[in-house]
């Protein structure tokens, strides 16, 4: 019962920090739209859900014969998988790629997403309160 | 809790446009501040931006950092005043190399990437009191 309420919650969980991770990387686009040389980047959100929920076609993970064994960079929330640099549309000379209005859009998308998930967390958990409730409401 | 690291990435562009703000102020209250064309006088100042990782946990979250301050190597501005007592042998005052169009644009394009950040910042700090808000109610 107990895994079945984890499995609910886990993928939600999962898609929460993916979209969190995609808000910081926006958000540092923003922070250095002025800085020299600072390449924009974007996660590649389908690629690293895929990575981070070991669908098939995600990312190879190592194969490990101790649980000492790093797992390697490819696997889960916290590796750097489908990070990737964004091609630039019109580069400025002192070798900056961040496009702020591309940039703010994303991180409004984003945001939504993001508080999409939460509603999502917040019908699952309302679900299972009713079910736990013993009056039914 | 990782949509912590948005609002540290947004504060550290907001410090360093605010830095690059306080160099145009001080730019631009200069602008006429004669002095010997012999002697050392003001020197037009710009701000050097770096981005930083803040976390070494999530490399992907980048902010900025202000690295140094470097002075303007171009001449000084020399105008004839013989009337004006800072004159050299030649009737010529020396007025610091300060470009007002420039600092002008310079900032606009700063103030716009202050006020790109604090609405980062609202946005985040909306997402999370979403996000503390899951259970409750």
């Amino acid at each position: 019962m107990l895994s079945k309420i984890d499995q609910e919650l886990a993928f939600v969980q999962t898609a929460m920090s993916l979209r969190a991770k995609r808000q910081e990387i926006l958000a540092s686009n923003l922070a250095n739209s002025d800085t020299p040389n600072y390449k924009a980047r974007d996660l590649d959100f389908a690629a690293a859900l895929r990575s981070a929920t070991g669908a098939a076609g995600g990312a190879l993970t190592l194969a490990t014969t101790s649980e000492r064994h790093l797992g390697g960079l490819g696997s889960g929330v916290a590796g750097a998988a489908g990070v990737k640099y964004r091609s630039a549309v019109q580069p400025s000379l002192d070798g900056n790629t961040v496009d702020p209005d591309v940039e703010r859009a994303h991180f409004a998308e984003n945001a939504m997403h993001y508080q999409f998930m939460l509603e999502r967390m917040r019908t699952s958990v309302e679900k299972m309160k009713l079910a736990l409730s013993p009056t039914g409401n | 809790m990782s949509m912590t690291n948005v609002f540290h990435i947004a504060a550290s562009a907001l410090t360093a446009q605010s830095m690059r703000l306080n160099a145009v102020a001080s730019n631009m209250a200069n602008a006429d501040s004669a002095h010997a064309s012999t002697g050392e006088g003001y020197k037009a100042k710009q701000v050097m931006f770096r981005a930083v990782a803040l976390d070494d946990t999530a490399p992907w979250a980048q902010g900025v950092r202000m690295t140094e301050v470097v002075e303007d190597a171009r001449p000084n501005r020399l105008v004839y005043d013989p009337k004006h007592p800072l004159a050299d042998a030649k009737g010529y005052v020396a007025y610091p190399n300060v470009d007002p169009v420039e600092e002008m644009v310079n900032m606009i394009s700063a103030s716009r990437s202050y006020q790109t950040n604090v609405e980062v910042m609202s946005t985040a700090k909306d997402l999370m009191q979403r996000t503390l808000a899951l259970l409750q109610a």
